[in-house]
């Protein structure tokens, strides 16, 4: 992130990922909120009803009996026309997991924050993307952030997203449960909505009018169906350019940069890491032990996820000798089993002089990633050249009873 | 598939339907395999297949009927087959058995 241009006149708080996605809505002016609670989302929700009830913030909330409702209750008001949000987590999700589908395909520019967690079985409420990467074929546009600054000003950046005409798709926001949920960061927030107001103007759509009728959510026969699921396609392609865009008006706007991938000491670099959400913090931190032993490493966050950018990627990685993606969820059965890492090796299989690419799991159910695991994790693979059986499949690294020679 | 169709470009997006009412343009009627026929002479006006039937093709028009007995009504019942679908349930549901069902061969 670059140097703060404080643009807009900003208050500085400490707050959780959760608190700054609440200060985000409220000057959102969304007008619909609906959710249930689960861990780790729950806090969200909390800090967004205790604003109505303060008359902080002008809007519905709906309390509703599961995830499934949640995410319906907001699908129906987004359809009526209204600024709506949403929040969830893990199993919660998985229940929504329907209506993904639903929101996407009538192209409602509805808006979801998910503090990532691990899925059952076994129960746990701890930290991993397995969540949020079974959601990859749902047509959401899919955003990970790895402060609590980052989350602020990135749910702002989705309402834009969603809203624009040439997208119409939902937009969920992804940042590591607990990890970032929990931990209470500086964050800037605007002293005043008026400006985040100015830069959401309130869009024309077709929406359900009784004085314009309309049908929405028809049966589509063979011979309309393909269409109308092309145009998804379309959009979300086109996302990659609005996502660009709207980071450029939003730097604008309060000051921060960003880009679909983020690096960090990589013009040099040898070896390169290839992260997403808040453990990017840890990876950093890493590179500068790493670099003051000499070691040429460096480091790369993924942004944006789904529309996936494929020459941001390419452009920022394609120096690197290796590349290590660090995958924090698994799809089980594939030898390649990190989503991201499946994603970064498609992206090179039609480019020249490609880096080596190494698929790691780690952080599963929060088995905590150290700077310790970045700098074992380098020493590891700058020992292995192209023969190595660690690049033919993913490693599972910190399971007990597994080593990585 | 039909060349005639809009392409994905002229669709409005997510195949929400603008136009209402639309569906009198969707003739579901070649779904028939049987077909409900009035016989006008025993038909009572009591107008219970208008009330059941459920893709409202029962129309009452203003066109007086008299019978072969000498009885006058004042509405004829016709049926829209372009969008009756052949239930059979103004023929279950009539209480003189004014309605024939025959089947269609096409």
């Amino acid at each position: 992130m670059a140097v703060q241009r404080l643009v807009v006149e900003q208050v500085r708080l400490a707050l959780s990922s959760n608190q700054a996605v609440a200060y985000a809505v409220r000057d959102a002016d969304v007008d619909v909120v609906a959710a249930y609670p689960i861990t780790p989302q729950t806090t969200v929700m909390e800090k967004i009803s205790e604003m109505i009830a303060n008359g902080e913030m002008d809007a519905e909330l709906i309390h509703v009996e599961s995830e499934h409702s949640a995410l319906s209750a907001v699908v129906g008001a987004s359809a009526a026309g209204a600024r709506v949000f949403t929040a969830t987590s893990s199993q919660g999700l998985e229940l929504m997991h329907e209506i993904l589908h639903i929101a996407s395909g009538l192209r409602l520019p509805v808006v979801m924050a998910v503090p990532t967690r691990a899925l059952s079985a076994p129960i746990s409420i701890w930290n991993d993307y397995s969540d949020l990467m079974n959601t990859r074929d749902t047509s959401w546009v899919t955003l990970i952030a790895s402060t609590a600054q980052e989350v602020y000003d990135t749910v702002i950046e989705a309402f834009r997203i969603a809203e624009d005409p040439r997208i119409l798709l939902p937009v969920m926001i992804g940042y590591d449960g607990f990890a970032m949920s929990h931990t209470y960061e500086p964050v800037y927030i605007a002293k005043s909505p008026e400006r985040i107001r100015e830069f959401l103007p309130r869009r024309d759509r077709v929406k359900l009018d009784p004085n314009r009728p309309v049908t929405m959510g028809t049966i589509t026969p063979p011979e309309w169906y393909y269409e109308l699921k092309y145009q998804q396609v379309v959009a979300m392609n086109e996302a990659l350019k609005v996502v660009k865009e709207t980071d450029k008006l939003l730097g604008e706007l309060l000051g921060r940069d960003y880009e679909p991938v983020e690096t960090y000491m990589m013009d040099d670099a040898e070896i390169g890491f290839l992260v997403y959400g808040g453990v990017y913090g840890t990876l950093v931190e890493a590179i500068d032990t790493m670099r003051s032993k000499g070691f040429r490493v460096g480091a790369a966050r993924l942004r944006l996820w789904r529309p996936f950018p494929v020459e941001d990627l390419v452009e920022k990685t394609r120096n690197l000798e290796k590349l290590i993606v660090v995958d924090r969820a698994i799809s089980y059965g594939a030898r390649i089993a990190g989503p991201v890492a499946l994603e970064v090796i498609s992206a090179y299989y039609y480019e020249d002089d490609a880096p080596l690419i190494a698929s790691v799991i780690a952080g599963i159910g929060q088995r905590t990633i150290t700077e310790d695991d970045f700098v074992k994790l380098a020493e590891v693979y700058m020992r292995k050249g192209r023969d190595s059986p660690l690049y033919r499949e993913s490693i599972y690294w910190g399971v007990r009873g597994v080593e990585v020679k | 598939m039909d060349s005639q169709l809009p392409t994905w470009r002229e669709l409005p997006l997510g195949g929400v339907i603008l136009e209402p009412g639309n569906s009198v343009r969707r003739k579901t009627g070649d779904w028939r395999v049987f077909k409900p026929v009035i016989n006008q002479d025993a038909c009572i006006r009591c107008l219970l297949c208008w009330v059941y039937c459920p893709d409202g093709v029962i129309h009452i028009l203003d066109k007086p009927y008299t019978s072969s007995k000498g009885k006058t009504w004042d509405v004829t019942l016709e049926i829209d087959y372009d969008h009756c679908k052949g239930c059979g349930i103004c023929v279950e549901e009539c209480p003189v058995d004014a309605i024939d069902f025959i089947e269609e061969v096409k």
